[in-house]
């Protein structure tokens, strides 16, 4: 049982820093939190289980779905926020209220109704190793978060792009007069965040299903997992996911009741003695 | 006559009409509508501190108003009396919005519309998972409501004229703050923060303490949402929830006195005639909140004041001003 809630912990961890890796770029870029998140994954998983009733293949599904979330968050970015460039406050508000909208018409859309995402061909059952029975999909999940993470940290910290980035990151006003298209990078770190939220969200669709809901449940994840790890840094984003992980899972099954109470410890300490992250940069 | 003395009798007629409502609307059920808007106006007028006056907008305080009426449902069903478990509801509720706040005012700005963000999910989270505490989904209810001073508050019309009072209580602590050097001071800090700590104002303990009044005002409307409807479940501590607070604050206008009833009038009315036409709430409050963000987001009233004022100016602009006094 032990063993089980490890790796169930470490799934969730992968799924969750998919989640809040997107959040935490476009935090630190824009300097927004975007509210919307939490929709963004449960719309990925919604679309993807569509595609899948298409007929299509889990993986490609799966691309498909973060492709159309990338289209549909470079939308939001282009026509709603960026009017509101300028005023942080307007814009994450407007994010809250598109949460809505998107909570409703996805309830309209695909019922009330949970929907059970079934696991894709080749990866169900286990595998034994050492007495262990290790289920498979779950450590593809891994896999995958894992392969993710290492092409964001090259993306970010090896590429021109990722420069780029960067320096629109530690100041944008001077990034823009040095010639680097901030505009661009805001459209492209959205639509970025949303696919990899949309991806997520059908890749965790064996293991956590998709419901109404979901999207409130996991956009506070997201925000402790950055409150934890710190605004902006990748490895916060990874060790904070992986912490929340952990907590969560084995909080469950540990205190079922207080399982809400246990996650909140950690962010509680890291506000009182290290406001600004385990990992984040003092302003 | 002076202005202000002028503004007084307006308040006081508007006072009058108010209390006076059961009588020009017999029907109980519009009564209990209007007892709804206030209800919502004083959790409005609590988040209006915060948001309005200290500029700290807080998506949490649907939690603060759940806390109360928590605290003393469950309080009632382990065998306390009405004024023993409100008491205690209040208490335990400022102590909570003492918590929250400390924890919270870590942060401005946006941390601290994510933090209060954050709190607020767990505190949803504990009233929906720890069933053996708050009874879960179904949430916690009370009997009877309670009977203030041994006055009956059971039916539509009595009921009303209470909240009307908690009302009045209210907008009048609320203007005592606001016009008292703390309220001068925590709008200096909302507007200057550096300039108001460099002159020797405490800017962290002045926020500190609007905001565990912001969350008294609030709990005391979660409060009297518990008596109206005789419960509470976890559906009141959403982000919906709170956004819908926020909204009324936003929509009415943000750091006025009268702003807050007036937005959770339009909210309240909005949500009764919304529920009875479209199937989907959310959806309309989504659009709603959208909608008032892009295009009026100083709020209704000094949106419509500014735009209004505009339009005179741009009729007066178009003709000559020689013919103005004849046409108008």
């Amino acid at each position: 049982m032990w063993f089980i809630l490890t790796v169930n912990s470490i799934t969730l961890g992968g799924l969750l820093f998919l989640l809040s890796a997107g959040f935490s770029l476009i935090f630190g870029l824009m300097r927004i939190p975007n509210l919307t998140h939490g929709s963004f994954f449960m719309l990925g998983g919604y679309l993807g289980v569509t595609y899948l009733n298409c007929g299509m293949n889990f993986w490609v599904a799966a691309l498909l779905a973060a492709l159309t979330m990338a289209v549909i968050g470079g939308l939001v970015e282009r026509l709603l926020l960026r009017p509101l460039a300028g005023n942080a406050m307007q814009q994450v508000l407007l994010t809250l209220g598109l949460s809505f909208i998107i909570a409703d018409l996805s309830l309209t859309i695909w019922t009330g109704d949970p929907v059970r995402v079934p696991t894709p061909g080749g990866l169900e059952g286990t595998a034994d190793f050492l007495s262990l029975h290790f289920p498979i999909y779950r450590l593809a999940v891994v896999g995958i978060a894992v392969t993710i993470a290492v092409g964001l940290w090259l993306l970010i910290d090896k590429t021109r792009l990722g420069a780029m980035i960067r320096a629109g990151v530690d100041d944008a006003p001077m990034a823009r007069v040095v010639g680097i298209p901030v505009s661009a990078l805001f459209s492209l770190v959205f639509a970025l965040g949303a696919a990899l939220a949309g991806f997520a969200g059908l890749i965790g669709g064996p293991y956590l299903s998709i419901y109404p809901g979901l999207d409130s449940e996991m956009l506070p994840l997201a925000l402790i997992v950055v409150i934890l790890g710190g605004i902006n840094s990748l490895l916060g984003a990874l060790v904070g996911s992986i912490i929340i992980g952990f907590l969560f899972n084995f909080g469950q099954v540990l205190f079922p009741n207080l399982a809400y109470m246990i996650l909140f410890l950690p962010m509680l300490i890291v506000l009182l003695f290290r406001p600004q992250g385990l990992f984040g940069r003092n302003a | 006559m002076t202005a202000s003395s002028f503004k007084g009798l307006w308040i006081a007629l508007f006072f009058v009409l108010l209390a006076t409502l059961p009588l020009w609307i017999s029907d109980g059920y519009y009564v209990n509508i209007a007892s709804q808007i206030l209800i919502w106006a004083v959790a409005a007028m609590g988040l209006n501190l915060i948001v309005g006056y200290a500029g700290l907008v807080s998506l949490g305080h649907a939690a603060l108003f759940a806390i109360s009426g928590y605290a003393v449902g469950i309080a009632m069903s382990a065998g306390f009396g009405h004024l023993a478990a409100a008491l205690l509801g209040i208490g335990i509720s400022i102590l909570t919005a003492a918590i929250f706040g400390a924890l919270s005012l870590r942060s401005t700005g946006i941390g601290f519309l994510m933090i209060t963000l954050a709190i607020g999910q767990i505190l949803w989270g504990i009233a929906y998972r720890w069933v053996s505490l708050t009874n879960g989904d179904n949430g916690v209810s009370i009997s009877s409501r309670p009977a203030p001073f041994g006055f009956n508050i059971e039916d539509a019309t009595p009921f009303y004229i209470f909240t009307l009072m908690i009302f009045a209580l209210a907008l009048a602590s609320t203007a005592l703050l606001v016009f008292s050097p703390l309220g001068a001071a925590i709008r200096g800090i909302r507007d200057e923060p550096r300039r108001m700590d460099a002159l020797g104002y405490n800017v962290w303990l002045t926020r500190f303490s609007v905001f565990v009044m912001s969350g008294f005002w609030t709990s005391i409307a979660g409060l009297l949402f518990l008596y109206y409807n005789g419960f509470v479940s976890p559906q009141v501590l959403t982000v919906q929830s709170s956004a819908e607070i926020l909204l009324m604050v936003l929509s009415g206008g943000s750091a006025t006195l009268f702003g807050p009833l007036v937005g959770s009038t339009i909210i309240v009315l909005m949500k009764n005639v919304a529920s009875s036409f479209v199937e989907r709430w959310s959806l309309v409050l989504g659009l709603i909140f959208v909608l008032i963000i892009i295009f009026i987001p100083e709020g209704i009233v000094p949106g419509l004041v500014s735009s209004g004022r505009k339009a005179v100016q741009l009729y007066k602009r178009r003709r000559p001003p020689a013919s103005t006094g004849a046409d108008l």
